[in-house]
């Protein structure tokens, strides 16, 4: 969908170009740059920089950053003498747009190293196998918060995908008036909710049931369905409304009720992207740590019953294994990043599936 | 759209419906006003546990500070973090949503936006020990130049805080959080442009920029800003990321690279709740509900404009 | 199988719209019946009245009598759903449901009505209805692919053995053939011809050709203005209609003077 430079050129260079009679708009007939400038200033530009820095300290930052920097000005400059001013701006807007793209996969790339390189020494067996009951330094793993964060993201998943799905279909194939409209309205609002605000609730609703000071699992699956729902809801509504109506009709048409056509045509004929929109939810509750971190607390054993007591969960291990760490500190931070990682790992895999989900079903949709 | 299988006629006082449809029907909508009631659990939960601080002399909350006194550093923390992270980011998201959908060679622009997506998948815990633990003390750097040639503006006046866990390091976390946002609004908003404009802007002789001066940019303006105020949405409410880079002293300042720092509403609660026990408890939901009224005003702001622009577009 | 359709004073609304006003018409068994007139006069909105499917728009409602065989379609506890049973339907864009395949988008009506059949029966049942639709040599040995890969004439012949397939007592199709090319719109015809034999088959059409070459019975539909209701001018047998119609406004519209 976007406009590459194929089409510019196509445009603007076409051999039939109808163009009106707009003299001044045209550009003005003057030379072109050759083709090879931009690499050849970018490259002079890189060993300017270079030479400079490094008479008067290197650092491999500030070589990129005035590389860039010298670059567009240098682009600038040339393009001005040699094209005109209307072209120049043209390039330096190209220089700056693209440089705002490298600057936004800067953190993608530093964060991704970041914790791989920093978590992959306690990747290991004993990681994935063991608690951290009883241990002081080294060793011991996240096993417990592994299990913890299956548990509770699986319970707010099986909360959430019902009554998300459910509310899709009620806005698509049933809702008009004003409890739809509300609803609509509403589901916007929960979108917006902060996550500690949902852990927070959370926390209210089982202080008045159970009383002051509770933590449990089930506690943080409540908070995390509250983030979950709406995602679901959105996602599933826009797949359903893609459903072309030709086919509720045909289906009506053969004396099939509304809900069977619900379920049995409208439904299957959007299931890869339901599945996708849904395994997305899933992906961005599950590195949830606020609401986990005051709805569900932490331990250091294993606890898999979600209504009793505290849980361990891979977020909140990670945070407290970095902010309180015991004596020596090493293993700790060792454990969080790697923590960190297996988090990371979990939500890309969840990503990928999505993708495949929705690779493997589109074709089918016509 | 079809809705409800029946229709009051004339004659028919009570339309025939299947067994299952009335079962099905029911059950969606009953999950829809289920999604109403458990927001409004939410507000009534939330007022009830924040009820006591609300109405508790000043002397026993903690710091025997009136509730007000106490909340205001935080939800100047709060707006402060996040008004830097919409600085930061929102040119930046309009670059790079440019460079997707309009400079980048289209076989490769969809490879990109996942790219950039996968920057929104990263959990914010990541992006906490990220910052505290890269970012930090990679700005020691830049934040000590600032100090020494800008610090004439109160901005950056120092002194500059030695591990880099600043209010700025704190905004530029957020910022790298909430790029992606607003970049999946820019890019959706740039390719709704309408294609004739762009053509016949081109074909005029317009230059690439030109094109996008004159067709794409004026067409996206109010998707841009409702993209922002999402964006600003969710930077107000983030919790771990601050809570975990900013090193807080509950001071009310501009100065963005010293290690004085007021704490966000949402790292505080985050920090605090873990150890709090009675009236402190109600404080932090106190100030959990101021948040959630201010991240709920900003996002009402946001639909309300995106709003209005997809009654603009419906008419063209 | 194969029964009459009496519709009496029947208005047809949007709402507060009246699109169709007062139809009277009685169809014959075991005919074809064609519904000719201008655009926007309300054939569509006729034809889907009689199988109920008019209901399905939001705050469209009907008012009248329609019967099959003495039966009020519209009756109190009458479930449209039943109605739907009895009277099939083909649209004027092909719509095989794209998540089944061939076979199993003939036996849809069959399976989603939770009708209990052997593995035996389904099979005959999907040789029957693809022979009723002439379509069973063409695609007898890729049964199991999906019924979106087909060809636009045949995708719309599988719809039409889907209809058949629940053994309706009447076939509604509403322009069957305006996305089809000239020779599977030759196929429809013939089949339409064949299918006579056991259904009531009421077809809209916009090809004054095409209801000359299929039908028994022509209705002429005419509207006097935008906003008006539309309404049945005249019926009769196609004969009379294509060569001495009653009135003035009909033999304009088959001759080609309309407007
Ligand atoms: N869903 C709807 N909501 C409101 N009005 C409608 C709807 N469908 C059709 N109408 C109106 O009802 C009238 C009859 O429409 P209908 O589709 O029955 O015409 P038609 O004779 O089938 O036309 P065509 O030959 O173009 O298919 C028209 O004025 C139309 O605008
Ligand atoms: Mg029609």
């Amino acid at each position: 969908m976007s406009t590459g430079t194929e089409r510019t050129d196509t445009v603007t260079q076409g051999p039939e170009l109808d163009l009106p009679a707009s003299p001044d708009l045209l550009p003005k007939a003057k030379g072109t740059l050759p083709k090879g400038t931009a690499w050849g200033v970018f490259v002079a530009s890189a060993l300017v920089v270079g030479g400079i820095l490094a008479a008067t300290g290197f650092s491999i930052g500030l070589w990129v950053v005035l590389t860039v920097v010298l670059f567009a000005v240098a682009t600038y400059v040339l393009s001005r003498v040699v094209e005109g001013a209307r072209k120049a701006t043209d390039r330096l807007v190209t220089v700056v747009v693209s440089a705002a793209f490298g600057v936004a996969m800067i953190p993608l790339v530093s964060v991704l190293w970041t914790v791989v390189s920093n978590g992959i020494a306690r990747f290991d067996a004993q990681f994935f196998t063991y608690s951290m009951r009883g241990v002081v330094g080294e060793g011991g793993g996240a096993y417990h918060a592994i299990l913890g964060t299956l548990i509770i993201t699986g319970l707010a998943a099986a909360m959430s995908i019902p009554i998300g799905m459910l509310t899709a279909v009620y806005l698509v194939e049933y809702g008009k008036g004003r409890l739809a409209k509300a609803i609509t309205f509403f589901v916007d609002v929960m979108t917006g909710i902060p996550s500690i605000v949902a852990g927070l609730f959370a926390y209210a609703l089982f202080a008045l049931i159970v009383g002051p000071g509770v933590r449990m699992g089930f506690a943080g699956a409540v908070a995390l369905t509250v983030l979950m729902i709406p995602i679901v809801v959105r996602s599933t509504e826009e797949m359903l409304k893609i459903v072309p109506n030709e086919l509720r009709e045909a289906s009506y048409a053969l004396g099939v009720p509304k809900w069977k056509t619900i379920l049995k045509i409208v439904i299957p004929t959007t299931a890869g992207g339901i599945a996708t929109g849904i395994t997305l939810a899933i992906a961005r509750v599950i590195g949830e740590t606020a609401p986990l971190l005051i709805a569900v607390g932490i331990t250091t054993g294993v606890n898999l019953n979600p209504f009793d007591d505290r849980m361990a969960t891979l977020p909140v291990f990670a945070y407290y294994s970095y902010v309180a760490p015991g004596i020596p500190r090493e293993p700790f931070l060792d454990r969080a990043w790697t923590a960190a990682l297996v988090l990371m790992v979990i939500v890309m895999l969840l990503n990928i599936i999505a993708r495949i989900i929705s690779r493997a079903f589109a074709p089918k949709t016509r | 759209m079809t809705t409800t299988e029946v229709t009051p006629t004339p004659r028919t006082a009570r339309p025939v419906t299947q067994l299952g449809d009335r079962v099905f029907a029911g059950s969606a909508k009953g999950a829809g006003i289920l999604i109403l009631v458990v927001l409004a659990g939410v507000a009534a939960f939330l007022l009830t546990e924040a009820f006591p601080a609300l109405v508790a002399p000043a002397s026993e909350l903690p710091g025997e500070h009136n509730l007000a006194v106490y909340i205001w550093p935080l939800l100047f923390g709060t707006l402060l973090s996040a008004l830097i992270a919409l600085v930061i980011a929102t040119p930046l998201a309009i670059c790079v949503a440019l460079f997707i959908s309009h400079y980048a060679p289209r076989r490769i622009a969809q490879g990109l936006g996942y790219l950039v997506d996968l920057l929104a998948a990263v959990p914010s815990i990541v992006y906490g020990l990220w910052g505290v633990g890269v970012l930090a003390p990679a700005s020691v750097g830049l934040m000590t130049w600032l100090n020494d040639y800008l610090g004439w503006i109160p901005l950056f006046a120092g002194p500059v805080s030695a591990t880099g866990r600043t209010m700025l390091v704190a905004g530029l976390v957020l910022a790298v959080m909430i790029l992606p946002i607003i970049t999946a609004v820019a890019r959706e908003v740039f390719l709704q442009a309408p294609r004739l404009h762009e053509e016949a802007a081109l074909a005029l002789g317009a230059t690439r920029w030109e094109m996008i001066k004159m067709a794409v940019l004026p067409f996206g303006r109010s998707g841009l800003i409702s993209g922002a105020m999402l964006g600003l949405g969710r930077a107000l409410g983030e919790t771990m990321a601050v809570a975990i880079v900013l090193s807080v002293s509950g001071v009310v300042t501009f100065n963005l690279v010293s290690s004085g720092n007021p704490s966000s509403i949402a790292a505080n609660i985050a920090l605090q709740f873990p150890e709090a026990s009675g009236l402190g408890v109600n404080v932090l939901i106190a100030s959990g509900l101021v948040l959630f009224l201010v991240t709920l005003a900003v996002n009402m702001l946001a639909r309300y404009i995106v709003n209005r622009r997809s009654e603009f577009s419906g008419a063209n | 199988m194969s029964k009459n359709i009496e519709a009496k004073d029947l208005n047809i609304y949007y709402g507060s719209f009246r699109a169709v006003e007062g139809v009277n018409m009685s169809i014959k068994k075991k005919t074809v019946t064609a519904l000719i007139g201008p655009s926007g006069c309300g054939k569509s909105t006729f034809l889907r009245s009689i199988n109920r499917m008019h209901e399905v728009i939001a705050g469209a409602y009907v008012e009248g009598k329609l019967e099959l065989d003495g039966q009020d379609l519209y009756g109190a506890g009458m479930d449209p759903v039943i109605v739907r049973r009895q009277i099939g339907m083909v649209f004027q864009r092909p719509n095989p449901f794209p998540t089944m395949s061939i076979y199993d988008n003939v036996i849809a009506g069959m399976k989603l009505n939770n009708k209990r059949a052997s593995r035996k029966e389904f099979d005959e049942t999907v040789e029957r209805s693809l022979r009723g639709a002439n379509l069973w040599n063409e695609v007898k040995d890729r049964l199991d692919k999906p019924g979106s890969g087909l060809s636009g004439g045949q995708q719309q012949r599988l719809c039409i053995a889907r209809a058949i397939a629940v053994q309706p007592d009447v076939l509604l199709m509403d322009e069957p053939c305006s996305a089809l090319d000239p020779i599977s719109t030759l196929a429809i015809e013939d089949l339409i011809n064949e299918l006579k034999n056991d259904y009531t088959i009421v077809i809209v059409t916009h090809n004054m050709q095409q209801a000359a070459r299929v039908s028994d019975y022509t209705g002429f539909f005419n509207i006097e203005g935008t906003g008006k209701p539309g309404k049945l001018v005249e019926m009769d047998e196609t004969k009379t209609i294509f060569s001495q119609p009653t009135q003035k406004a009909t033999e304009d519209y088959v001759s080609g003077r309309f407007g």
